[in-house]
């Protein structure tokens, strides 16, 4: 079993969002990069637990510069085996899923596998874009994922409920929370992480940007908080009703 | 030609349907062109032809049932991508719904278009085109361009009223797609019984840590059904397991954006406010007079949520009644 994690790079969770040069541009001063939660929680880990159980490697693949090593290396220390740089930085997701693509399409992996979404761009398009490009089956916001001999099951959220779905491989699916338990990497994970290898390519022709960002703008600030008496809860529903009209 | 794709469910469209069906009108109205949906599937004439209410103005259906179960969104997508071809659509308005999220990128690579995902605003076509999506998860918007003719756009959920904007009928029309095998098979369905989707939702009731335990989420469950709301949750509570996965929203979970988000037992950190604050209106209620939810709500209760939530719920009870 060999298996391809993507792995983005994107702002701490707690990142006060801010922009600059006149609202063009994202303010990354200070901020601390991690890896895109979904894709180090669920997306990884469950990677390596397929392979733990059924043999293979697990080979992880970030597009963009040198400060995503760092990062790469936390996953070679939570356990991939090795990783692969492409040395851009996207602009936009197609750049990012054709490189991707073009990278993959020279290996053969069993499954390609991504987080759900980036938490700064959440766009959940990237593995569908690998997807169309490869040619290969597509599974979207998988909360489990289980594989026996070459076919894989999912069960997938879709609205008011979930679906179980089967599909045969090579695949890419994009993971979402409930497909496993994050890791947290260990002295020896870190130590070994060192000396594993980390590839670094340039990126590929024919994937320019195909969206670009213009200007950002803060979400609108709330006026003061309107407090109701916790008793008289008739007064919260008249508001709800007559002021906000929301009921 | 602005073309927009019809996702159904046991022959009734979906609440997102009529939401695409408004956007895609609207844009086809602001660009002087036509809105054409495409529905695969068996959906009856009447239905799509009261599309015609939301602007629509032709339904191009294949009513071949194998789509009515398909999921390998590679096999939709190409039936869309090449009837877009045929009507050389300039626009492709997709929902950013489960399905839409799988099938618009196979979309776009098909039509070498680029993809603007969950857009919330009707695109500046005037100019240069011009489109806002929501991004940092809830923390900000950005205004995007795209440097292709042909543009896919997924509109996000509860951005886009569905407004009716008349009484037209659509007119039906029936192609033959051309199919491919699936390589993506449904085995089974499981729905939550009566329960609202919460990424559609109008009214979202939330609960965290405050409720003690998962023994009493039933004053929350009965607040929700009373409002006809979906259930949600923080963070914690999922990862302890008191409430399913898919209840948990934030930035590392479901993005909601209701009309009206009620939020109780819930501190309102970071991470937690990302993922909602887009909603409309913003109820708290946390005994923590300090609680950070309260700078990001529009209505507070500071109080106990085992004595205000009863209280709330025979006040809306009376209201509903009255
Ligand atoms: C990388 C990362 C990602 C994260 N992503 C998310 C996310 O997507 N979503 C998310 O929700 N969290 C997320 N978190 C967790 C987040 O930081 C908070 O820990 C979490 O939101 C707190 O949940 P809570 O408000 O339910 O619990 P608490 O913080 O424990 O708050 C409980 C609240 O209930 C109130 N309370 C207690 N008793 C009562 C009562 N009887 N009546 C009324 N009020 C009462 C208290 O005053 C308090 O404000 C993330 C954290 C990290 C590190
Ligand atoms: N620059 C990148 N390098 C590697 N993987 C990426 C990159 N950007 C996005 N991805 C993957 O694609 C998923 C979806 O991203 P997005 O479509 O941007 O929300 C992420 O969860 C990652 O797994």
């Amino acid at each position: 079993m060999k298996i391809l994690v993507c792995l983005s790079k994107v702002p701490d969770t707690t990142t006060k969002i801010s922009f600059t040069d006149n609202n063009t541009k994202f303010n990354a001063q200070g901020v601390t990069w991690i890896l895109n939660p979904t894709d180090e929680w669920y997306a990884l880990v469950r990677a390596l637990e397929i392979v733990e159980q059924q043999g293979g490697s697990v080979t992880v693949i970030h597009v963009g510069n040198a400060e995503g090593d760092q990062l790469i290396r936390k996953a070679l220390a939570i356990g991939a085996n090795d990783a692969v740089r492409i040395d851009v930085e996207p602009q936009d997701a197609f750049q990012a899923a054709a490189n991707i693509a073009q990278y993959a399409a020279q290996q053969s992996y069993d499954l390609i596998m991504t987080g759900k979404e980036t938490i700064n761009y959440n766009g959940a398009i990237v593995g569908g874009i690998i997807a169309e490009i490869l040619e290969l089956p597509y599974v979207s916001l998988a909360s489990s994922l289980d594989v026996n001999g070459s076919t894989a099951t999912m069960k997938c959220e879709i609205e008011g409920g979930e679906e179980t779905v089967e599909a045969s491989l090579p695949l890419v699916v994009s993971a979402n929370k409930g497909m496993a338990e994050q890791r947290i990497p260990n002295m020896r994970g870190i130590m070994t992480a060192r000396t594993k290898p980390l590839s670094v390519i340039p990126a590929f022709a024919n994937t320019q940007t195909q969206v670009e960002v213009v200007k950002f703008e803060a979400p609108p600030t709330r006026g003061n908080v309107h407090l109701v008496d916790p008793d008289n809860m008739d007064e919260l529903v008249r508001l709800l009703h007559d002021e906000a009209k929301v009921i | 030609m602005v073309i927009f794709y019809i996702e159904h469910e046991n022959g009734s469209l979906k609440k997102n349907c009529y939401e695409t069906a408004a956007y895609a009108a609207a844009l086809a109205q602001q660009t002087q062109s036509q809105s054409v949906g495409i529905c695969l599937g068996s959906v009856s004439a009447e239905s799509l032809a009261a599309l015609g209410e939301y602007g629509t103005n032709k339904v191009l259906q294949d009513t071949n049932a194998r789509f009515d179960t398909e999921v390998d969104a590679g096999v939709l997508a190409k039936a869309v991508a090449a009837q877009a071809q045929q009507l050389n659509a300039q626009y492709v308005i997709i929902p950013h719904s489960y399905l839409g999220r799988a099938l618009a990128p196979r979309v776009s690579v098909r039509l070498k278009a680029a993809l603007v995902p969950a857009v919330v605003e009707m695109p500046d076509t005037e100019g240069k085109f011009l489109v806002k999506r929501g991004v940092f998860s809830g923390k900000g918007f950005a205004y995007c361009t795209a440097h292709t003719t042909v543009k896919v756009l997924t509109v996000a959920a509860n951005a886009f009223p569905a407004i009716k904007t008349g009484t037209s009928v659509a007119e039906v029309q029936n192609f033959t797609a051309e199919t491919t095998d699936t390589r993506v098979k449904r085995i089974s369905v499981e729905k939550l019984s009566n329960k609202v989707s919460l990424t559609e939702a109008d009214i979202v009731v939330s609960a965290g840590r405050g409720l003690k335990g998962p023994e009493n989420w039933g004053m929350i469950e009965e607040l929700a059904d009373v409002l006809g709301a979906a259930t949600a949750c923080s963070r914690p509570v999922a990862d302890t397991h008191w409430r399913p996965h898919h209840e948990h929203v934030g930035q590392t979970g479901v993005t909601v954006s209701p009309n009206l988000y009620i939020a109780i037992g819930i501190s309102g950190a970071i991470q937690h406010l990302a993922g909602v604050n887009s909603s409309k209106v913003i109820v708290v209620i946390n005994k923590d007079p300090e609680a950070p939810f309260f700078k990001a709500a529009d209505y507070g209760v500071v109080g106990d949520a085992f004595e205000v939530v009863p209280k709330l719920i025979t006040a809306l009870k009376a209201y509903k009644a009255s």
